[in-house]
């Protein structure tokens, strides 16, 4: 295990640092599925961060009671149930996004950040850090999908949230299939190359210090 | 006539990972090298036509009968999750050759998103056991040739030059682009 980090740094690390979409490739499927506009991709990032939030909390209540071999099926289930809360609340509040985002909100079941978190943080951490790790991370993912919602949105047909701000049609391509690809290939690139900044930068402030 | 279409539309024109967006973790994790994409494709074929079999009978016998319908993502999950050990556990016992061949790749596979979205979308597009069948080996043979093409296209890429923040995962994703789009030319097919 790594050292232990504060509840700052714990919430924090889920933006860009440790972001889920960008540097560790968990769950791109919802990623790539949902985000033709910013507003799907906040309500799939949200609903994916409820999710985290209450499995993270459960699973790391219920640790002990659980016997190591049947971990895995046992966090399934648990994740499984609160994806089904999920799925019939947007059902019955939400009927618009909810047939938006259609098939991928019972496919939260299977979208390895959730599960990836269980595994790697709940099952050995305290109720609370799992809780405010589930939130971070869920809200680093959902700025990711916000983040390649609106990029897709503003190229593909010059409007952000629904609002348009200019005339005429944007690049098609990047509300269909192959611009989901293309633009989440440019943001990883982008996000990459942030890091590697912000590392040198740390560097050279050592430097001076030595 | 009606099998082929659904057929063809499986595999190329809603081509489950370039299009419907399934599939996509093993999609980059494996697809490195031909020889794992080609071991990956084979087992997801197999274990997308089982799971989709047993899943469909589950729904229409179980879940219906009963009005339990909202149990269907966590009954899908377990099944699915459980066939997957039984289909490990009894392929090592009858063709050993073939468990060599699949066997690294189907503890992965219970994280695939595309064996439960397959499983599901049969159910809303209300098909029936043999419509679903064929519906499931022709996706899991289009998600087959997306990843063996993409990874014969990734061993290409290696040897060429690009700019040093491109390398690994954003060059692929682009590429990944690109092949959606030349997909996307099936699309008046039927």
């Amino acid at each position: 295990m790594e050292k232990v980090l504060s509840p700052r740094e714990n919430f924090v690390k889920g933006f860009i640092r440790e972001n889920p979409v960008f540097s560790l490739l968990l769950g791109l499927c919802p990623v790539l599925g949902v985000t033709s506009t910013a507003i799907n991709g906040l309500g799939m990032g949200l609903a994916t961060t409820f999710v985290l939030l209450m499995s993270n909390t459960v699973i790391a209540l219920v640790k002990n009671l659980i016997p190591d071999k049947v971990r895995i099926p046992s966090f399934i289930v648990i994740i499984a149930s609160f994806v089904t809360i999920v799925d019939l609340v947007m059902a019955g509040f939400l009927p618009a996004l909810h047939a938006q985002l259609g098939l991928f909100i019972p496919l939260i079941v299977v979208n390895c950040i959730v599960l990836g978190r269980a595994e790697a943080f709940a099952s050995k951490n305290t109720v609370a850090a799992s809780a405010i790790d589930g939130l971070g991370m869920g809200l680093g993912f959902a700025f990711a999908l916000t983040l390649l919602g609106a990029v897709r949105e503003i190229i593909g047909s010059l409007s952000l949230f629904g609002w348009k701000f200019a005339p005429g049609d944007g690049l098609l391509v990047f509300v269909l299939a192959p611009g989901a690809f293309i633009a989440l290939g440019f943001l990883i690139a982008l996000v990459d190359w942030y890091k590697r900044e912000q590392e040198k930068k740390e560097k050279n402030k050592k430097k001076v210090a030595v | 006539m009606e099998y082929f279409i659904i057929i063809i539309s499986a595999i190329f024109i809603n081509n489950i990972i370039l299009s419907q967006f399934l599939g996509i973790c093993p999609f980059l994790g494996v697809s490195g090298k031909s020889s794992t994409a080609w071991g990956m494709s084979g087992a997801v074929m197999f274990v997308m036509t089982i799971a989709t079999i047993v899943t469909y009978l589950i729904q229409h016998y179980i879940l219906e009968p009963y009005g339990i319908t909202f149990l269907q993502t966590v009954a899908y999950i377990l099944v699915i999750a459980s066939l997957v050990q039984m289909v490990e556990i009894i392929l090592k016992k009858v063709s050993p050759a073939m468990y060599q061949a699949l066997g690294v790749f189907l503890p992965l596979i219970t994280t695939n998103c595309a064996i439960l979205g397959v499983a599901l979308l049969v159910v809303q597009k209300d098909l029936n056991l043999l419509q679903s069948v064929i519906f499931a080996a022709a996706s899991a043979f289009g998600f087959g040739l997306a990843i063996v093409l993409f990874a014969g296209i990734r061993e290409r890429l290696e040897m060429s030059e690009l700019p040093e923040g491109m390398k690994g995962v954003p060059a692929a994703l682009i590429v990944a682009g690109i092949l959606s789009m030349a997909f996307m030319g099936f699309a008046g097919m039927v």
